[in-house]
């Protein structure tokens, strides 16, 4: 009974005084019709007031206190700090990562789905797999960090080999695991579920018949690939690509847990600015560099629900 | 039969392309995993192997060690019931709402359930921490309260997961039928609504857990314990305990997600809408 508190109490307050009234029509009398009106919104107030105070305001609060000395006063000076060299550069730094491992992702998860296809969507290698992506890409955050240690790490399982076996030394040139190429190979670990998530459906959305005309007409299977699927594939292929760029630019957990000191990509900057209030000798520096992490990430997301409603055209 | 024409057109791969495609991405994915378990095993930094690490989990001396493990154990499962609760009770009742009497109100209701996604949980907790300093002057410091920002954390899958299951049912018809027979609006929801919803309610549930457990982000810079930032904190003690909690942790939630995969199969695969 608890779990359905709010809504159902008015309407059922509503239902009393007309018992036998259509759900879905007006009220005849104008005072009733504004009292069940009224005691409609009602019902919403509930979930808007918690987006309101959980998700709006910490929004607007994150992004314009970045315009804001700590004692309140309006200020320029946090917003000309994202210019600042050392800043630019971790934006620099989040932007590549994100971009070498949402195309990699991309393009390996994208062959996983091409792999997978024709198989049955109950059948207990799908099951098996889309069970395992939702745990990496979902999931993992700091035990991936853990997991990549492990085999990357410096007494890792893989660098050892390497360097016992075949005397190739990865960490010749220093210790590259804690820096921003380390994040590299745990951020593909995540992104290629994620891309067998998100375009595994637009795969399955491509119908055999499609596959048969081309056939019919004396196609090969180069020009139905070439010709007919990747056109209708490109929007959701780029949209799961834009996705997995979003994803891997917002990431904080697996970076955190794996770099322990400094801020190479705007999430870990975000973090010391945080923990030590000031950095560059700036005040509410995360409010700026949330504020940029947000634009970058409202471009991306406007590519993807755009690319998304082209995709739509497609699947029925 | 129709599985080799379609190979044949080159709709779908040849069984070798599939093997080959399949066996070498699954063995890189395997590797780390592997190098995971490989690693609770080791005696040390001089080599050799030992079941030490995984005996002393059993070990009652030792269990001090482990006690923040066990507080955020605790405290995500808190989180969790909780977080479920806010989805039941509080975005539930909305959608329902919204889809009988609100029509028009759908696509803003998308919209702002989608949002989250686009504001990245490091970017919330910048305006979160302002806002739970007044949350703590109302209900207390406990890291229950964490759950008021998970509720927000994990709208876009709540509200895909309700929402395929609400479009593909007609719950006007369903619930015009109840109300035409008598019954009062709340018998309809309870009697009618609600066991249509199942489906769509427990996978929300099940995404909603998901999650929770796997949140770092904002338990982390609030400065609160839950599962993933006590398995880091214990990371920087005891290295081994915290690599065989992580792997067991993967594992748990690998076999629970297999499992309800295969009970319902609705996941809401379809990302269009």
């Amino acid at each position: 009974m608890m779990t359905v508190a709010p809504a159902p109490v008015l309407l059922n307050g509503d239902a009393e005084a007309q018992p036998r009234r259509h759900p879905l029509t007006e009220s005849a009398l104008p005072p009733k019709r504004t009292r069940k009106r009224l005691a409609k919104y009602l019902g919403l107030t509930p979930f808007a007031l918690y987006v309101l105070v959980f998700l709006a305001i910490p929004t607007l609060l994150a992004v314009s206190t970045g315009f804001f000395t700590s004692a309140g006063a309006f200020t320029m000076a946090n917003i000309v700090g994202i210019f600042d060299p050392a800043v630019l550069n971790t934006f620099f730094s989040s932007f590549w990562v994100s971009a070498v491992t949402a195309v990699i992702g991309a393009v390996v998860g994208a062959l996983v789905c091409y792999a997978l296809l024709g198989t049955k969507a109950e059948g207990a290698l799908r099951s098996t797999i889309d069970s395992a992506s939702s745990v990496l890409a979902q999931f993992g955050g700091v035990m991936l960090a853990f997991a990549f240690i492990a085999t990357i790490g410096i007494q890792g399982v893989v660098t050892l080999f390497l360097k016992n076996t075949l005397g190739i030394d990865i960490f010749a040139n220093g210790v590259w695991i804690y820096q921003v190429p380390g994040l590299l190979l745990p951020y593909i670990y995540f992104q290629v579920p994620l891309m067998i998530i998100t375009f595994m459906p637009a795969l399955e959305g491509l119908k055999p018949q499609w596959a048969e005309a081309n056939a019919t007409l004396g196609g090969t299977r180069f020009s139905y690939w070439t010709r007919v699927a990747a056109p209708v594939l490109a929007p959701s292929f780029f949209g799961s690509l834009l996705l997995l760029f979003a994803n891997a630019f917002s990431s904080y957990a697996t970076a955190a847990a794996l770099i322990s000191q400094g801020s190479q990509i705007v999430p870990l900057q975000i973090r010391t600015a945080l923990i030590s209030e000031t950095v560059l000798g700036r005040e509410n520096m995360a409010g700026a560099l949330a504020l940029g992490m947000i634009i970058v990430m409202i471009i991306v997301m406007t590519g993807y629900s755009a690319l998304q409603s082209r995709t739509a055209r497609w699947q029925k | 039969m129709s599985r080799s024409v379609a190979t044949r057109i080159g709709a779908e791969p040849g069984k070798a392309t599939r093997s080959v495609i399949l066996i070498i991405v699954g063995l890189v994915f395997i590797i780390p995993i592997l190098a995971m378990l490989q690693f609770t095993f080791r005696a040390g930094l001089s080599g050799g192997y030992t079941f030490a690490h995984w005996t002393a989990l059993f070990d009652p001396a030792q269990a001090s060690n482990y006690s923040i493990l066990v507080v955020g154990i605790g405290n995500s499962l808190i989180l969790a019931v909780v977080t479920v609760g806010i989805v039941l009770v509080v975005l539930l009742p909305t959608m329902i709402l919204v889809h009988l009497q609100f029509p028009r109100l759908r696509r803003v209701l998308e919209i702002v359930c989608i949002v989250p996604i686009t504001v990245p949980a490091i970017v919330l907790v910048v305006g979160l921490a302002p806002v739970y300093s007044v949350v703590v002057s109302i209900f207390g410091g406990d890291t229950w309260t964490l759950a008021f920002a998970y509720g927000i954390t994990v709208l876009p899958y709540a509200y895909r997961a309700i929402q395929s299951n609400l479009g593909a049912i007609d719950m006007i018809t369903l619930s015009e039928a109840g109300r035409s027979l008598g019954a009062s609006w709340l018998r309809v929801l309870w009697h009618v609504i609600l066991p249509n919803l199942r489906r769509g309610i427990i996978a929300a549930s099940f995404i909603a857990v998901a999650v929770v457990l796997g949140e770092f982000t904002i338990a982390s810079l609030l400065n609160r314990i839950n599962i993933q930032t006590a398995l880091l904190q214990l990371a920087q003690t005891d290295g081994y305990v915290a690599v065989i909690f992580a792997l067991l942790s993967l594992i748990v939630v690998f076999v629970i997600l297999l499992l309800i995969g295969r009970m319902g199969r609705n996941r809401g695969n379809r990302s269009t809408s």
